[in-house]
């Protein structure tokens, strides 16, 4: 098969999923951030959470309809681009696809309706159902995926009969230890994603002195959500290198620059891996950490890159640098989250603007980690497209051109650049422009505006809007 | 149950998917085609929120066909997306503009010209793209070792073309029978005025289309033949075509009478014959005419993994969709929210 077809086709794959990964990261978060404070407003009857809700709604909306966009394109991707790898495949991956689509796509899509325009037609307990409703699917979502990718960084539970692909075991492939890992792994990197976003919201309007009430609120929640969550993502994130030590040497080695074998080994912190002459410039190293963090001794052997066939070996500079990215985004987390805690408690939160400025400017930590997390985990599964079953080479649609691929990227480009910029300059337009009061006023009082809720009072800057 | 119900049974399921798919993505892409056809901004509103609390659950039904296919019949879901590399990128593309269309147009003034361009241009396309791919399905798609075989433009011959066009009218059609059904005023008045001419567009396109293909029998001839030769075989098929057409009377006696409830049904059930008609056309291919249902099914451990999906699963899918549907049921007067 032609090489370029395959460059072409990972480069659309990596582009389309690395932006579609933006909006699930972000929006299952909001999902569950949504069905807690209406939770709340219906428990205290607080009308502050009325607000912040509203807001987080229209955020929401718009950062949800371009995941479901950017997401129907994936699903499709897996047929056009990797057709080799879909028939072959497709016995174990499909069902659970389809499971995602059955038990998640459905749910979210229909109580989204009734989420974003049924408000005045559903009771309130029905209305804070619809919101864990959407909330519950796109959780579902994810661990369908999940179950999926770790199928493909690991696949289990499978034979092969007549060289065709059988599933075995699918309590195995649903309930592996891998996804049982990595689940909570991308859960926690969304809810961290979104809780980051709510944090430099909050801090963006204490800086400049507006919505006092309605960023206490999002900053108290945001901090006690990311403080006690990171170190558990810590964690988790530390079992998945655990499974990517025993199950995938080959990336543990790329991800850790180790070219040679080593007993102790040693860990680089930091360095320019040197590809071609295969070791590193300028590194940084501490001796035996290595081994601690691999293996949880200070002298196991550890193996590196030089044990494995050059056809085997993944790049190492992606997964390298993406795997330290990551680290680096859940320290900053930590900082400002636990820092953050701490002024609170003392009561000088809200007036300390060296601490707002950087959790104001920390609002794309979230989404950098989850992305870096990701090109570590796929990258460093190259050259195979499932792990020790077929090379990415392998998966490629036989009919595919170069012309049809170039013909695709370029409109995938043009059409994602394009709704990417206008989708962020509303969702930021939305949150510079910050809550509503709710007035009492006649329902739907705008007579050519029948959908209220797309309300144009946004664009005008008339902060008003008539409640229900 | 055994290997051959199971595929089957997933047959059936990825079936009634696409029938619900064509009704409920069908009026919604057709409002979005009808939606270019005035500049009014008031009319546009309410065309737009007719469909708002729905489009996103319709769409999601496509998701469950490739889905489905992908699980249940693997070799078919790689193939077509691969026939249809293109295409598939138009109607994705087509489904990103009018996907956002939805929240963006209200989140800007002076940009409202390009996602309005986008909502009905996006529609016209998706609905376009689905009919040509009919078209090529029913001159049949080469495929070599479980692998499509063809070119990247088999879509663009004259048939599938007039097959698109088709379509675009036809998802039209139950557009406008929705906003008959849900709208009141000078929206229901207009939509009513444009049925007639819309049934008049189905019927001529696809008899067009069909005359064509015998122009060109030649080419095509033992495609024809194969046609006539599965026709022969079950001549009960006929039934589908000919309560197609009572089918399209009764949305054209509904529209004179100005009976709010009939066209969107009548036009509901003319979609199911014509699914059926192709059925009855294709089996027992899945891909025609390389590819049958019972070896393109996936492994018997697959489907019955599957199963759950298909038979607790989908009821309850079925239980909510109605569920949104009686909340927001009515017509729209002042708006959904």
């Amino acid at each position: 098969m032609d090489a370029d077809v395959v460059l072409l086709s990972r480069i659309q794959f990596a582009f389309l999923v690395t932006f579609h990964i933006i909006f699930p990261s972000f929006t299952i978060g909001l999902a569950a951030w949504l069905a807690t404070i209406e939770g709340m407003r219906l428990a205290t009857g607080n009308p502050v959470y009325r607000r912040v809700f509203d807001l987080w709604l229209k955020v929401f909306a718009v950062s949800f309809g371009l995941g479901v966009v950017s997401g129907i394109v994936m699903a499709f991707q897996f047929g056009t681009n990797w057709s080799a790898m879909s028939e072959k495949m497709g016995p174990i991956q499909g069902p659970l696809l389809a499971y995602e689509s059955f038990t998640a796509f459905l749910l979210e899509a229909t109580f989204l309706g009734v989420l974003l325009l049924g408000r005045g037609r559903v009771p309130p307990l029905f209305y804070l159902f619809s919101c864990w409703m959407v909330a519950l699917g796109t959780m579902a979502s994810s661990f369908w995926i999940m179950c999926n990718n770790s199928w493909m960084q690991v696949p289990l539970g499978h034979e092969f009969v007549d060289g065709k692909l059988i599933p075995a075991d699918w309590w195995a492939i649903v309930t592996g230890p891998i996804v049982m890992i990595r689940w909570p792994h991308m859960l926690f990197g969304a809810f961290l994603t979104t809780g980051m976003s709510i944090i430099a919201t909050a801090a963006w309007y204490m800086l400049r002195d507006r919505h006092r009430e309605e960023a206490r609120v999002m900053m108290h929640w945001g901090l006690g959500l990311v403080a006690a969550l990171i170190p558990v993502q810590l964690f988790v994130g530390h079992l998945t290198g655990e499974y990517v030590h025993k199950h995938q040497p080959a990336k543990f080695a790329a991800i850790e620059a180790r070219w040679k074998t080593q007993q102790p080994a040693s860990e680089v912190l930091i360095a320019i891996p040197d590809v071609a002459a295969e070791r590193n410039l300028f590194a940084i190293e501490i001796p035996k950490l290595g081994s601690f963090i691999a293996s949880g001794t200070w002298d196991s052997r550890e193996v590196g890159l030089e044990e494995f066939p050059k056809e085997d070996r993944p790049p190492v500079l992606i997964p390298f640098f993406a795997f330290r990215i990551m680290v680096g985004m859940g320290l900053i987390m930590l900082a400002i989250s636990w820092v953050g805690l701490f002024l609170w408690w003392r009561g000088t939160l809200e007036t300390s603007r060296w601490f707002l400025w950087p959790a104001f400017l920390a609002f794309p930590t979230g989404f950098v980690a989850v992305i870096s997390g990701w090109y570590t985990a796929e990258v460093g599964r190259q050259p195979w497209i499932v792990y020790g079953l077929m090379r990415t080479s392998e998966g490629i649609t036989p009919s595919l051109t170069v012309d049809a691929v170039v013909f695709s990227l370029i409109c995938y480009a043009v059409v994602y650049v394009t709704i990417f910029s206008f989708g962020s300059a509303y969702i930021y337009r939305l949150l510079r422009d910050g809550p509503y009061e709710v007035m009492t006023g006649p329902r739907g009082a705008t007579p050519n505006r029948p959908m209220a809720f797309g309300d144009p009072a946004t664009t005008t800057g008339r902060n008003i809007r008539p409640a229900e | 149950m055994d290997a051959n119900t199971l595929a089957l049974f997933w047959a059936g399921v990825i079936a009634f998917a696409i029938f619900v798919y064509n009704v409920l993505d069908g009026y919604d892409l057709g409002v979005g085609v009808l939606f270019g056809t005035t500049g009014d901004e008031d009319r546009r509103d309410r065309m737009m929120s007719s469909i708002a609390p729905f489009w996103d659950g319709n769409e999601t039904w496509l998701v469950v066909i490739g889905a489905s296919l992908f699980g249940a019949f693997p070799a078919v879901y790689a193939v077509f997306l691969s026939a249809f590399y293109i295409p598939v990128v138009l109607l994705l593309i087509g489904l990103v503009f009018r996907g956002v269309a939805f929240e963006f147009r209200y989140r800007t003034e002076h940009g409202r010209w390009l996602w309005d361009g986008g909502f009905f241009l996006g529609s016209f396309v998706v609905a376009f793209v689905q009919g040509a791919a009919i078209g090529t399905m029913i001159r049949g798609i080469p495929v070599t070792d479980g692998q499509f075989a063809g070119g990247p433009f088999d879509w663009l011959a004259p048939f599938p073309i007039l097959c698109g066009i088709g379509l675009v009218c036809g998802y039209a059609l139950i557009g406008a029978s929705w906003l008959v059904l849900k709208s009141d005023g000078d929206l229901r008045a207009w939509a009513y005025r444009r049925i007639p001419w819309l049934v008049a567009g189905v019927v001529v396109f696809l008899t067009v289309a069909f005359a064509t293909t015998i122009d060109i029998r030649d080419q095509i001839g033992d495609i024809v033949r194969r046609l006539e030769a599965s026709f022969g075989d079950r001549a009960w098929a006929a039934a589908f075509p000919a309560i197609g057409v009572l089918a399209l009377i009764g949305v054209l006696v509904g529209a004179r009478k100005q009976w709010d409830g009939l066209p969107f049904p009548m036009t509901a059930l003319f979609f199911l014959m014509s699914l059926l008609t192709l059925a009855a056309m294709f089996w027992p291919y899945m891909i025609p005419y390389s590819i049958t249902v019972q070896n393109a099914a996936a492994p018997a451990q697959s489907l019955e993994f599957m199963l759950y999906a298909g038979v607790v699963v989908l009821p309850v899918i079925i239980a909510y969709t109605v569920v949104v549907y009686w909340i927001f049921r009515g017509k729209l007067r002042r708006g959904y929210s």
